[in-house]
């Protein structure tokens, strides 16, 4: 159990390192490493051996959770790479992006002011379908950015991290508003 | 979490709310957005030719606090020159509004916001 602790998320999971993750299949080899780590498999083996094994489950897990979400993926990706992304105290100043969200909010906040019915449902289906498309276009982008030896391609890979952070945002207030509707 | 009266205030009676037409040369569009919790912001300065603040607008999506930290700097900056409005910091937002520390991306977000208009107008001249 020791001299592993230098594995970064992908090493750990037997991956290459790119973002192109196949979550299936990582859901067994989390299930496996899980069982190979569990700490009662160490109960004969003394409290130092033990512990070991609780750290190495909740690094398993750790690993897991970033693994299976594609924007926390990202972000470890960039991580690793020495790219801090500064969500906190960097504000993203791209005005095109951002006159385009404001823009889907104030849609969204006339799609929730409209009388339920069909015509309200066909513009949440259209907006969730603009939104999806974005999403992916950007996704699409970060699988060459982000294994990049280029510096340059790197900060992209951030900026677009850091926009896709407004597009889950979009979609959380799109869930919202269904609640609400329903 | 508990807002401070002043966010409440704020939030309950945002100052000027709207929009200019960014289209006028006297107007200055200031965008900028929050990843962290994805908060978006628009603050719109009038600044008449001797490079005074005339009037301001803003509209935000974004939680109490960000629309606190917007309203509260449209009242700051009307009457500023822009370099005066320029040395608003995040700060002094989040002193007078009293933001708890993982609002302070709020009162960041309204500094840049002052930041990105004023680039916006010397942009346009």
């Amino acid at each position: 159990m020791n001299g592993v602790k230098s594995l970064n998320y992908f090493e750990l999971f037997n991956l290459s390192f790119a973002f192109d993750v196949n979550v299936e299949a990582i859901s067994g080899t989390y299930r496996d490493l899980q069982r190979a780590v569990h700490p009662d498999k160490f109960a004969h083996e003394g409290e130092r051996q033990q512990l070991l094994a609780v750290q190495k489950s909740a690094e398993v897990n750790d690993a897991f959770q970033t693994l299976k979400n594609p924007l926390l993926r990202a972000q470890y990706m960039l991580a690793e790479q020495g790219v801090d992304i500064q969500l906190e105290q960097k504000t993203l100043q791209d005005p095109m992006f951002l006159m385009q969200q404001m823009e889907f909010r104030e849609q969204l906040e006339d799609i929730g002011q409209m009388e339920e019915g069909d015509e309200q449902d066909q513009l949440i289906a259209s907006f969730e379908n603009s939104i999806k498309r974005l999403t992916a276009d950007f996704y699409c982008q970060l699988g060459t950015l982000l294994v990049s030896s280029c510096k340059v391609s790197l900060e992209n890979a951030a900026i677009v991290v850091r926009k896709l952070k407004f597009m889950n945002k979009l979609s959380d207030e799109l869930e919202r508003l269904e609640e609400t509707i329903l | 979490m508990a807002y401070s009266e002043k966010v409440i205030d704020h939030y309950e009676n945002p100052r000027n709310v709207g929009s200019f037409d960014k289209n006028d040369p006297s107007i200055a569009t200031g965008m900028v957005g929050a990843p962290a919790c994805g908060d978006v912001m628009k603050l719109q300065l009038k600044i008449d030719d001797n490079g005074i603040i005339e009037d301001a607008k803003f509209k935000t999506y974004g939680c109490g606090s960000a629309i606190a930290s917007s309203s509260l700097v449209t009242e700051w900056v009307k009457g500023k020159t822009i370099e005066q409005a320029g040395e608003i910091t995040n700060t002094t937002i989040s002193e007078e509004l009293a933001l708890p520390p993982v609002k302070i991306h709020c009162s960041i977000l309204a500094e840049d916001a002052i930041k990105a208009a004023i680039d916006d107008y010397k942009s346009k001249r």
